[in-house]
């Protein structure tokens, strides 16, 4: 439904932490055309140039909450707003190289009516400048 | 010239989710623009457009009335969902489900609704329990007939048999037209077609759906004209589609209080690609329909890769179309 905008751009970029550089972030949207609590986010798959991001090296902020992916499935009152972007923080000490990346978002909603839910995808080229 | 009617004009503000989603348009912008296109009526989704929903601040109603008020504006219906799958692990139980669709009921009441839109399979002894509720809050539960279900579904049977027993006002239908898709949307096989489908195969699914002819062998013809295992998954579309005749409505009149009106193209001179609404519409006013007829403009997802979405052009071709068939002057 919304699969072209789920990956943010303009949040692209490494991220520090007392001046050395532990990972990256990206922003992410949810494809659904509704509001869900956490507990409804399905599997998040991502990928930075083919490579898949570990579960366990990843973490979600949204809402002004910052949770591991595990957590998500256990909320099942704090929401993800329709269009919210959140911001994805991936733990790689030295972040990821200046220049393009190719950033692949795979996204599982657990949806009540639909017994399998569904899927949204994107896939997008973008540029860490510093 | 259309037969005298009550049938009022209406929007869900879902027909306004591209902008929304891209913040192009917040709620107050998309409620000004609603009044502007001369729409009376204004559908919700709880959780689409009303932040924190269910547990929405007191705040946030005071300025949807303010808002109302000022774009002369009524409340018609808030969607809802029935989220039973959200304790991981395990699936709701009969007593939370009744908690869950009572907050809706209260929300849709402080909203200023007086139709709830059911999510589909929600369980009829669910909503015979609910009955009192709705009628104290005076908001009537309609649940949605949307594709691949229609009115003569075993799940939709199972309702009718409960409302009929049960007869209470407070229960009902909300028809989803898009159950009268007459001819294949070309929106959605342009975009199979750009997204790498051969421009032959998407003709070719589109007349099996037009047609009723070949669904059967639909998918190794496929195959056999070249096509792709995701042209495969693409055209199973037509499999949640469906053609139904409009006049079924007429047996389920007394059931209907709500009507959702589907679209996916509505075209220059204001006719919907697909779905028939010159045959819908005299059909409502042949039951005798006085409920608000609200628009669902759901063509932004099949062409936002290749064109600008304008939502607000789509749905005041729509309401044209409208005031053309119920003889608005």
């Amino acid at each position: 439904m919304f699969d072209r905008y789920m990956i943010v751009g303009e949040e692209f970029k490494n991220v520090k932490d007392g001046g050395k550089v532990t990972g990256f972030q990206v922003g992410i949207r949810l494809p659904y055309y509704r509001g869900v609590v956490l507990s409804l986010i399905g599997d998040m798959v991502i990928s930075v140039d083919g490579e898949k991001i570990p579960t366990d090296k990843m973490k979600v902020t949204i809402g002004g909450k910052t949770l591991p992916l595990s957590q998500l499935e256990h909320e099942p009152v704090a929401k993800w707003e329709f269009g919210n972007t959140g911001i994805l923080t991936v733990d790689k000490p030295g972040g990821l190289k200046a220049g393009e990346h190719v950033v692949e978002y795979k996204q599982h909603m657990k949806i009540s009516y639909v017994p399998s839910g569904f899927w949204g995808q994107d896939k997008k080229t973008l540029q860490i400048t510093d | 010239m259309a037969v005298k009617n009550k049938i009022k004009r209406g929007v869900s503000l879902y027909s306004f989710q591209e902008e929304y989603f891209l913040r192009k348009m917040n709620l107050q912008d998309i409620l000004a623009t609603v009044s502007k296109l001369g729409i009376q009526g204004v559908e919700i989704i709880g959780d689409q457009m009303v932040p924190a929903y269910p547990d929405v601040p007191e705040v946030w109603y005071e300025q949807w009335h303010k808002w109302l008020d000022q774009y002369h504006l009524t409340p018609t219906c808030m969607d809802m969902f029935l989220d039973w799958n959200k304790y991981t692990g395990r699936v709701m139980t009969d007593e939370e489900k009744y908690q869950s669709v009572l907050k809706d009921i209260k929300a849709a009441n402080r909203l200023g609704c007086t139709v709830i839109r059911v999510i589909t399979h929600t369980e009829p002894k669910l909503l015979e329990r609910l009955a009192p509720e709705a009628e104290k809050y005076n908001v009537r539960l309609g649940v949605e007939i949307h594709s691949p279900f229609h009115f003569d579904h075993e799940y939709e049977k199972s309702l009718l048999e409960m409302y009929e027993r049960v007869k209470s006002p407070f229960l009902g239908f909300v028809p989803d037209m898009g159950i009268f898709v007459k001819r294949f949307p070309r929106v959605i096989s342009e975009r199979w077609v750009r997204d790498g489908m051969k421009p032959e195969i998407a003709h070719f699914v589109t007349q099996v759906y037009d047609t009723k002819t070949g669904l059967e062998t639909m998918d190794e013809q496929i195959i056999k004209m070249g096509g792709r295992a995701e042209d495969v998954g693409k055209a199973g579309t037509i499999r949640h589609m469906v053609n139904t005749d409009p006049r079924r409505m007429l047996d389920f009149m007394p059931y209907i209080f709500h009507v959702h009106a589907k679209f996916y193209e509505m075209l220059p001179e204001c006719r919907e690609y697909s779905i028939p609404y010159e045959e819908i519409v005299p059909v409502l006013i042949e039951g005798g329909y006085s409920g608000y007829l609200s628009s669902e403009y759901e063509g932004n997802r099949h062409i936002q890769d290749a064109f600008p979405v304008d939502s607000t052009e789509q749905v005041r071709r729509q309401h044209a179309m409208f005031k053309e068939l119920l003889g608005e002057a």
